[in-house]
């Protein structure tokens, strides 16, 4: 029986057909997006005080533009992230290749071991990691760029990876393993068959883990704010320190070019693989924060 | 089936070995360090001495730290409930909205939280400060209404005073929620969607009204889908940084702004790690809590 008829079917439980719960729906999206809008309006505000309509301008713009430092940390957090998002790719889809397809002893435990990052908050990694670079592994200071920035990505790379790992391992849960079979009765080996026959069915959790590892970079303030030195600010941590100092309209328009950004590559997801499939291959990863 | 690791050795080593190399070296290895220096001394600036020693964890007892424990628990547990409730309808909206607009309504909830943290966080403060938004209508409609009320002849309102809406516990849980509220979301829809609808329509023809049916159908049904959006909610909540050092006064420090502090300012490391690792026991404690609870619910169900 389908489901789906049954609720189109149905009137009583047509809930967004009610006007209480439209109201709420209404109220909840001013709740989740006047902030916002609010701030990429007044980044076009001609006033410094920021507050009242003063007219149209892109000045801020400019501003932001010719900000150096700004521009600097805007390009260190789109490469970490590229980076980052890279090897946790590579690391995830192991990990997940892995457990999925292998039985051997300490599974339980590796499987545990590898949902720790996922779980353990923010700022008891980010100590963890200030620590390790500080006494265990100290990286070089005064490497050519991006060389510097191997400590933020490694940080990076080890909260990001076990998400990819989830998203993968949930896509290879609808392999069928008899194409599997089938590539070795038809004479590929092991490494063929993976290359030739895993990865692509793999291929679309490939994307999405991709999107998730690299929005997870873009977006990580707390770990970066403990890896970063002077000279490797990410874009956050730049933000950061302006906030702390003042609410000037050339946040509000750094902000705003981060917003659309962040609106395109979603956009780019939804082109990728369809709404329901971005929203619904992240929904599980939620607890990320 | 899953496949022996030693019918295809070379595959398992393969996979095997960067994955858990950089587990080991690039996390494990680093909470280690912190562990053990939980149990550390400070001896001169920057050197650290094992000496296996609880002090620090006595000094986390101490009334001052135990209480921004408990104000930590009690902030994010408001704020998981205040998710709950704004939360709840959403997701019940979403379920039972058709296809086409489930795809976009689940978009509108999910593009806030892929916009930066620290952008969020920003846009309220710019809402919330004393020269800001919303005190900026509230005084305009106080002018104009004072305006008015001296025209219909009543005495004029007195001056409008600037509500404090930032720098204080309000902020902070105000903050919270709107940053939490998708995790709350998402996994109440992913519960709610997996109901089967016929109970809920048998409960309406048996004559149950709406919000009965809310509360001894749906509600009952979608525990486990409430119970892991109320741990995926309260991890972060309890353990977020940036919500209360930028939103909060001096009096809404929470754990790990306290943490944040003996490892930059303080440089009280020792310390600072024994209150990491009593954050991560937290943590693990409300997992393995509700993990138990979905184990008696799936074997009272069964």
């Amino acid at each position: 029986m389908s489901k789906r008829s049954l609720g189109s079917a149905s009137g009583p439980l047509e809930y967004l057909r009610r006007w209480p719960l439209q109201a709420w729906l209404v109220m909840v999206g001013i709740f989740l997006y006047a902030p916002l809008l609010t701030l990429m309006a007044f980044s076009f505000n001609d006033s410094k005080r920021n507050i009242v309509w003063k007219g149209f301008t892109l000045k801020y713009y400019d501003k932001v533009l010719h900000n150096d430092s700004l521009i600097a940390a805007f390009g260190n957090s789109l490469t970490i992230a590229a980076i980052s998002t890279l090897i946790s790719v590579i690391l995830g889809a192991m990990a997940a290749l892995l457990l999925w397809r292998f039985r051997f002893k300490g599974k339980a435990v590796l499987d545990g071991a590898m949902a720790l990052p996922i779980v353990v908050p923010e700022i008891c990694m980010g100590v963890a990691m200030l620590v390790f670079f500080a006494k265990v592994m100290p990286w070089p200071t005064g490497l050519p760029w991006p060389l510097n920035l191997g400590a933020i990505i490694i940080s990076h790379v080890s909260f990001s990876f076990p998400f990819v790992a989830v998203v993968v391992r949930a896509r290879l849960a609808s392999f069928n393993r008899e194409l599997e079979e089938a590539a070795k009765d038809l004479g590929a080996g092991e490494f063929m068959t993976i290359r030739d026959v895993l990865i692509p069915h793999m291929q679309p959790s490939l994307i999405a883990g991709a999107l998730l590892a690299f929005t997870l970079s873009l977006d990580d303030f707390v770990i970066t704010f403990f890896t970063s030195g002077p000279d490797t600010v990410t874009f956050p941590v730049k933000v950061y320190s302006m906030v702390r100092f003042s609410v000037t309209p050339e946040v509000n328009a750094a902000s705003t070019i981060l917003i659309v950004f962040t609106v395109i590559l979603a956009a780019l997801a939804i082109r990728l693989q369809g709404a329901t499939a971005v929203a619904g291959g992240h929904a599980p990863d939620a607890s990320s924060k | 089936m899953e496949q022996s690791w030693n019918r295809a050795k070379a595959i398992f080593a393969t996979v095997l070995g960067p994955p858990l190399a950089w587990l080991l070296l690039f996390f494990l290895i680093p909470l280690t360090i912190v562990w053990v220096y939980s149990f550390g001394t400070n001896v001169g600036l920057t050197e650290i001495a094992f000496t296996g020693t609880f002090s620090n964890y006595a000094r986390a007892v101490e009334p001052l730290y135990v209480g921004i424990f408990l104000k930590s628990v009690g902030v994010a547990g408001l704020t998981t409930l205040l998710c709950l409730i704004v939360g709840f309808p959403v997701a019940l909206a979403i379920t039972f909205a058709p296809d086409r607009l489930k795809a976009w309504l689940i978009l509108l909830v999910m593009l806030p939280f892929w916009t930066n943290l620290l952008i969020r966080t920003y846009a309220l403060i710019a809402v919330l400060r004393t020269e800001g938004y919303v005190n900026l209508s509230l005084g305009w409609l106080w002018t104009h209404a004072s305006g008015l009320m001296t025209m219909v002849g009543l005495s004029p309102l007195t001056r409008f005073e600037p509500l404090e809406l930032l720098h204080n516990n309000f902020a902070v849980v105000f903050g919270l929620v709107y940053v939490h509220l998708p995790f709350m979301v998402l996994p109440l829809y992913s519960a709610l969607d997996r109901l089967d609808r016929s109970l809920l329509e048998a409960s309406l023809d048996l004559g149950a009204g709406h919000v009965r049916t809310m509360m001894m159908v749906v509600v009952p049904l979608a525990l486990p889908g409430i119970a892991s959006g109320i741990l995926i909610t309260f991890i972060p909540a309890l353990g977020a940084y940036l919500t209360p050092d930028l939103l909060g006064g001096p009096d809404s420090q929470m754990i790990a702004n306290i943490i944040e502090r003996q490892f930059k300012r303080a440089n009280d490391w020792p310390f600072g790690a024994a209150l990491s690792f009593l954050l991560m026991y937290m943590t693990f404690i409300a997992i393995a809590l509700q993990a138990m609870l979905a184990k008696r619910k799936t074997e009272a169900g069964s």
